[in-house]
């Protein structure tokens, strides 16, 4: 497999679909008709050509596979991609869910549907590019360069705030950036390389390791994201097409976690082991806090994005309890909401498509002609508060288990997300679902159609699939997390002894 | 075999939900009713052959779950004569129920739905009950929780159908934010969640008093800032497990869903709310026999919060008017007495109450199914009476119920209905229990068994005796029930009256331990099973004068002079409101903590993220920008004099600038 480079032939053949897009003249229905089957077709094929990383992806090794390394800037910036167990998984999810997009955008997008699916593409180009980039500046092109597309996707087909939202989402998430970029200049001239496997065996001092980490976790905690830098979401989602929402639930939150996964915790493991407390405390007021918010949200979309936000919470208190149930708990928390939150809003998507409204009065008994709907509906949302069974469980009681190992203050509060979780979710069902049809603006809606039968079952197949089921994404992830935990317990434990020797001279 | 009887359930619950109306209610019903009676028959099949064989506890295994650094778990089947006691419970009322709902159902236009969900519960609770690790435990506890959610609110129109289910599945989730916290704490002390694991290490676990206490004094877990030594970290532990068990099981003070849950059918009332799943707390506590048999500080506030529901719920019964709401009531109240027994360490009291429950209480609710059935879905006990002519078959099944939930029978000897033997073996135990909570349980298990009596007669008579209440054309249509629905009443009212008698020896008596074969830890000092027989006679009359004078008091109030409880209400307004009212516990709760997180929710919302963060961040920097800019606009006033004059300003404060500044 090494001779042929796969990654780099799943990160760019996005591009060329998107090419091939560009070519086709945007003039009737037919030629939009081609538009969409280009993009489904190339987003397919990727999926299908991604799974082949998974297959020959060994899990017993714990280092980078499917390397490729090539001159690129020169001194020593390299065009080096590679995953591993923590980064692989995130490659699928994104190939996974990008024809899911393609199809939930087949007739609710009607304007400009060249643009839009040239903007998809390349997105989906960058987004895999985050993951598999083992060079920082490539690294850094491929994360920044993603905020773009997204930005234009909420600004140009979103609601009706659409560009008071893609402005804050956007000067948010470039604050943090910003000093992300300075940070790895000021490695680059410490450490002489940009190459991720060489910074990651490199120990910086302790007192730059603060700084550093610092930066990197304001561009990471926008990204997340966490409380307080969080509200940039709930407008975002608002306003952003289904499909943008999707992908940003599913995939761009997962950027900050994956970060924190590959540069905070491996590369400054003293500043992360000295800020866990400050991380910890940030996770359980975004667990409690935004709970308590989404319960009295208003909107449908606002509600499931301040339950992301909760969710995410679980995610940096499992990454920062620095054990491997907490890291495993967390990766497996992230992949799971990437298919639960990416699917509630495919679930938003298809009632708004019918009534075009997200308020939640406007709703209600919507079981007695979406019968379909109402299951799915169901599931999902179970699976959003964590039902044993469903996905949602696995990651949720395995980050708070190695919580529980880390600090007990810290997963008791976190609990407490199962029970407001369960009280804002049941409460949306509740309200939009069940109840007698009264509303007569309701009363001609349609059940799923094929198409969005085609999106939304294999999203509930596989939520299921991994409740019970855990085992591919476990053992893919287990070697490189343990790995990763051996080496920062061991450079913990080596900071703390020198800073002993330290005091003891 | 063991496969079969859990996934049978989940078969049916899958051909029902996905092709029931494809294949139509007809099949849905016979399917889903079919494959759980197999069940049922291998269930038993399963109880005599572990029960009264002569093999240990074995593992089945399933398939792979969680595995991963530290934490191991998989799907597996733990076969012990705990579970098959459980299995038979669950599979036999619910292939009852199953049936049952056949007829019951069979005006609703969404019969398949309504067997998926009755085949998915019992799947859950299946799952529940052969776990054999935690993990999987708390996957059928969920499980059933969401059965029930799905069920109490399974009528979708009625709003209060829906608020009762989403308040099951919140408050049970309350509790299981204790189980939680227990399982991780189980985890942390004994490095596993698997119960060979676990209760391999609980004998050693605390060391011998004087030798090690050392190793006892060093702590080992840091719970919310407190360093515990090994027993206290236990008590902890058993405490966050118990919370779960609270909730599940309704009691005190995470017990005001199961009143509402009675929004949902009555079959689904007999199967989950009184027969199996909110017995699962129960079950949870004595399969946790080896841990929780280790912490005195537990058990005594097992036994506390026991006792009191049991005489709590039983004070609220005495004045409830719905049919349901009494048994609900009755149903809380039993659960009480089981935590008793198992707070006393009497672990296999309690199993034995449960099994026998199973059988009347479903009977119980069952038959005031065929009554709700009979008099056109009233379910206000006020609108009934004078039914006993009407629906005699009915009415029998009753009476056979309320004198097994009441205890019938002759002290001293084997002559009983099920709940004599359970039930009073409770009661003889906590008279014979030395735990310090044991006198206080004693007196309120007696006074609720008067009250049960009560409530459980005021029922009868208000219900069959009498003149009838309803209106003329209510009357006019009341009907025995179909076979379909009586021929459960029957194997139900057969196992209230027999089960005792045939089961007591093996379960609490000299077969105890060729039956159960150490699926019940107790300790060595633990005595109760021998102890609990040699109780003076007085106690053991104590239950049946309790239960008397309830029957006493009832066809006093209710016969002979039906004005009496009118004018005692009218008398003791208060404590009437305050029983009527099921001690505003509900009214407290939504003053408590459901206004106060709306409160704060909305507070956080427009106040803290939208004013503070908003305000301050982006928004606030946005404005700040606009209104620098704004005032930078309004100096291009275009006025050559405006900038001359700024300029000679300048001018000015820089020449005095170079003036004075070598002085500074």
């Amino acid at each position: 497999m090494s001779e042929w480079p796969i990654l780099s032939t799943v990160t760019f053949l996005p591009l060329v679909g998107a090419f091939l897009i560009l070519m086709i003249k945007d003039e009737g229905a037919a030629a939009r008709r081609n538009i969409r089957n280009v993009a489904l077709f190339t987003t397919a094929f990727t999926f299908v050509l991604s799974l082949f990383i998974w297959a020959a992806f060994d899990p017993s090794n714990a280092g980078f596979q499917f390397v490729e390394k090539v001159e690129w800037l020169g001194s020593g910036v390299t065009y080096h991609m590679g995953v591993d167990g923590i980064s692989m998984l995130f490659v699928i999810l994104t190939t996974f869910l990008m024809p899911l997009c393609v199809l939930a955008s087949w007739v609710s997008v009607e304007k400009r549907v060249k643009e839009y699916m040239i903007a998809f593409l390349v997105l989906e180009t960058l987004m895999i590019g985050v993951f598999c980039a083992l060079d920082i500046v490539l690294f850094y092109v491929f994360f920044e360069a993603g905020l773009i597309p997204m930005f234009i996707i909420i600004g140009v087909w979103g609601g009706k705030r659409r560009v008071y939202a893609s402005f804050k989402f956007f000067l948010y998430t470039l604050l943090g950036s910003v000093l992300m970029l300075l940070a790895i200049m000021a490695m680059y001239w410490q450490a002489g390389t940009t190459d991720i496997p060489t910074l990651l065996a490199h120990d910086f001092p302790a007192s730059m390791q603060t700084w550093l980490w610092l930066a990197f976790f304001a561009s990471f905690a926008v990204k997340m994201p966490m409380w307080p830098v969080h509200t940039w979401l709930p407008d975002a989602h608002v306003e952003a097409p289904t499909a943008g929402s999707v992908i940003l639930a599913g995939i761009l939150l997962k950027m900050g976690g994956y970060g924190f996964l590959r540069f905070s915790l491996p590369m400054f493991p003293l500043a992360s082991a000295d800020f866990a407390p400050f991380v910890f405390a940030l996770s359980v007021i975004a667990i409690i806090y935004t709970s308590l918010v989404a319960l009295m949200q208003e909107d449908i979309k606002k509600l499931i994005a301040y339950s992301s936000v909760a969710h995410m919470g679980f995610v940096t208190m499992g990454i920062f309890t620095m054990n491997d149930i907490g890291i495993q708990g967390a990766i497996f928390q992230m992949l799971s909401h990437g298919l639960v939150s990416g699917a509630l809003f495919l679930c938003v998507g298809v009632v708004y498509d019918r009534m075009h409204t997200r308020e939640i009065s406007a709703y209600g008994g919507l079981v007695n002609n979406m019968p379909k709907y109402a299951v799915v509906f169901l599931i999902f949302t179970m699976a959003n508060v964590g039902l044993p069974g469903t996905s949602g469980f696995v990651g949720e009681f395995m980050t708070l288990l190695g919580a529980f190992q880390a600090n007990t203050w810290v997963a008791f509060f976190a609990t407490t997300g199962v029970v407001l979780s369960a009280a804002y979710a049941l409460w949306l069902y509740r309200r939009v679902v069940f109840g007698a049809l009264t509303k007569d603006s309701l009363k001609g809606l349609l059940d799923l159609s094929t198409r969005e039968k085609a999106v939304i079952y294999p999203l509930v197949i596989l939520v299921i699939f991994f409740g019970v089921y855990p085992s591919p994404i476990l053992d893919a992830t287990a070697a490189s997390v343990e790995a990763l935990v051996s080496n920062v317990t061991a450079s913990i434990d080596a900071g703390r002894a020198t800073a002993a020797a330290a005091l003891a001279q | 075999m063991y496969h079969a009887i859990v996934f049978l359930p989940l078969l049916g619950f899958l051909i029902a939900g996905l092709f029931g109306n494809a294949i139509g209610a007809k099949a849905s019903e016979y399917v889903t009713s079919g494959l759980l009676v197999v069940a049922a028959l291998l269930s038993w099949v399963a109880f005599f052959s572990v029960g009264f064989g002569d093999g240990a506890s074995f593992t089945v295994p399933v398939l792979r779950f969680i595995e991963t650094g530290g934490l191991n778990v998989a799907w597996a089947f733990r076969i012990d004569t705990l579970t098959v006691v459980m299995l038979v419970v669950v599979n036999s009322v619910s292939a009852l129920v199953h049936i049952y709902s056949i007829g019951y159902m069979h005006h609703d236009p969404h019969r398949p739905r309504f067997f998926a969900y009755l085949s998915l519960f019992t799947f859950a609770m299946l799952m529940l009950v052969t776990s054999d690790n935690l993990i999987q435990m708390f996957f059928g506890w969920e499980g059933v929780g969401l059965a029930s959610y799905l069920l109490i609110g399974f009528w979708y129109k009625k709003p209060s159908a829906n608020a009762a289910a989403m308040k099951a599945f919140v408050v049970n989730r309350v509790g299981d934010f204790g189980f939680a916290l227990g399982i991780f704490g189980v985890f942390v002390l004994f490095g596993s969640v698997e119960f060979d694991t676990i209760f391999a290490s609980t004998q050693a676990f605390i060391p011998a008093e004087g030798g090690a206490a050392a190793e006892n004094g060093a702590a080992v877990l840091n719970f919310l800032g407190y360093e515990l030594d090994r027993a206290s970290a236990l008590t902890v532990v058993c405490l966050l497990l118990f919370m779960g068990a609270m909730g599940k099981s309704a009691q005190v003070p995470l017990h005001t869903w199961l009143p509402d849950a009675m929004e949902g059918p009555t079959p689904v009332s007999a199967l989950i709310h009184a027969a199996t799943m909110v017995t699962a707390g129960v079950f949870m506590v004595a399969r946790l026999s080896p841990i929780f048999e280790l912490s005195h500080t537990a058990l005594l506030v097992v036994t506390i919060i026991g006792a009191f529901t049991a005489f709590f719920a039983a004070t609220v019964g005495l004045v409830q008017n719905d049919i349901k709401r009494v048994i609900a009531y009755s149903t809380c109240s039993q659960l009480g007495y089981m935590f008793v027994a198992i707070g006393l360490g009497f672990y296999s009291a309690a199993i034995f109450h449960l099994f026998t429950h199973a059988f009347f209480k479903a009977l119980l609710f069952l038959g005031s199914g065929s009554v709700i059935h009979a008099v056109s879905d009233e379910q206000d006990m006020r609108r009934m009476g004078g039914l006993r002519k009407l629906i005699p078959g009915t009415y029998w099944m009753m009476i056979i119920g309320t004198l097994a939930l009441t205890g019938v029978g002759i002290p001293a000897t084997i002559i009983g209905t099920a709940g004599f033997f359970s039930k009073d073996a409770i009661i003889e135990g906590a008279f014979a229990a030395h735990g310090a909570a044991a006198p206080f349980a004693f007196v309120l298990l007696v006074v609720a068994a008067l009250f049960t009596s009560f409530y459980s007669w005021r029922l009868i008579f208000m219900t069959f005796h009498g003149k009838p209440r309803a209106t003329a054309d209510v009357m006019h249509h009341v009907h025995e029930s179909p076979m379909v629905m009586l021929v459960p009443l029957f194997i139900l009212a057969f196992g209230a009256l027999f089960a005792g008698i045939i089961f007591h020896d093996f379960f609490i008596g000299h077969g105890y331990d060729g039956f159960w074969k150490g699926a019940l830890f107790i300790l060595p000092e633990n005595h109760i099973l021998h102890e609990f027989h040699d109780v003076p006679l007085w106690v053991k009359l104590a239950p049946l004068v309790a239960m008397l004078s309830g029957f006493g008091l009832a066809w006093q109030f209710y016969i002979r002079s039906p004005e009496t409880p009118k004018r005692l209400a009218a008398q003791h307004r208060g404590l009437y409101a305050f029983l009527l009212n099921k001690w505003y516990f509900d009214e407290l709760y939504d003053f408590l903590f459901v206004r106060p997180a709306m409160r704060l929710g909305r507070f956080l919302w427009k106040t803290g993220d939208g004013k503070v963060i908003d305000g301050l961040g982006p928004d606030g920097v946005s404005a700040r920008v606009g209104d620098i800019t704004a005032r930078v606009v309004k100096l291009q006033s275009g006025y050559l004099y405006h900038y001359a004059f700024a300029m000679l300003i300048g001018v000015a404060a820089l020449v005095t600038w170079m003036m004075l500044g070598s002085n500074f």
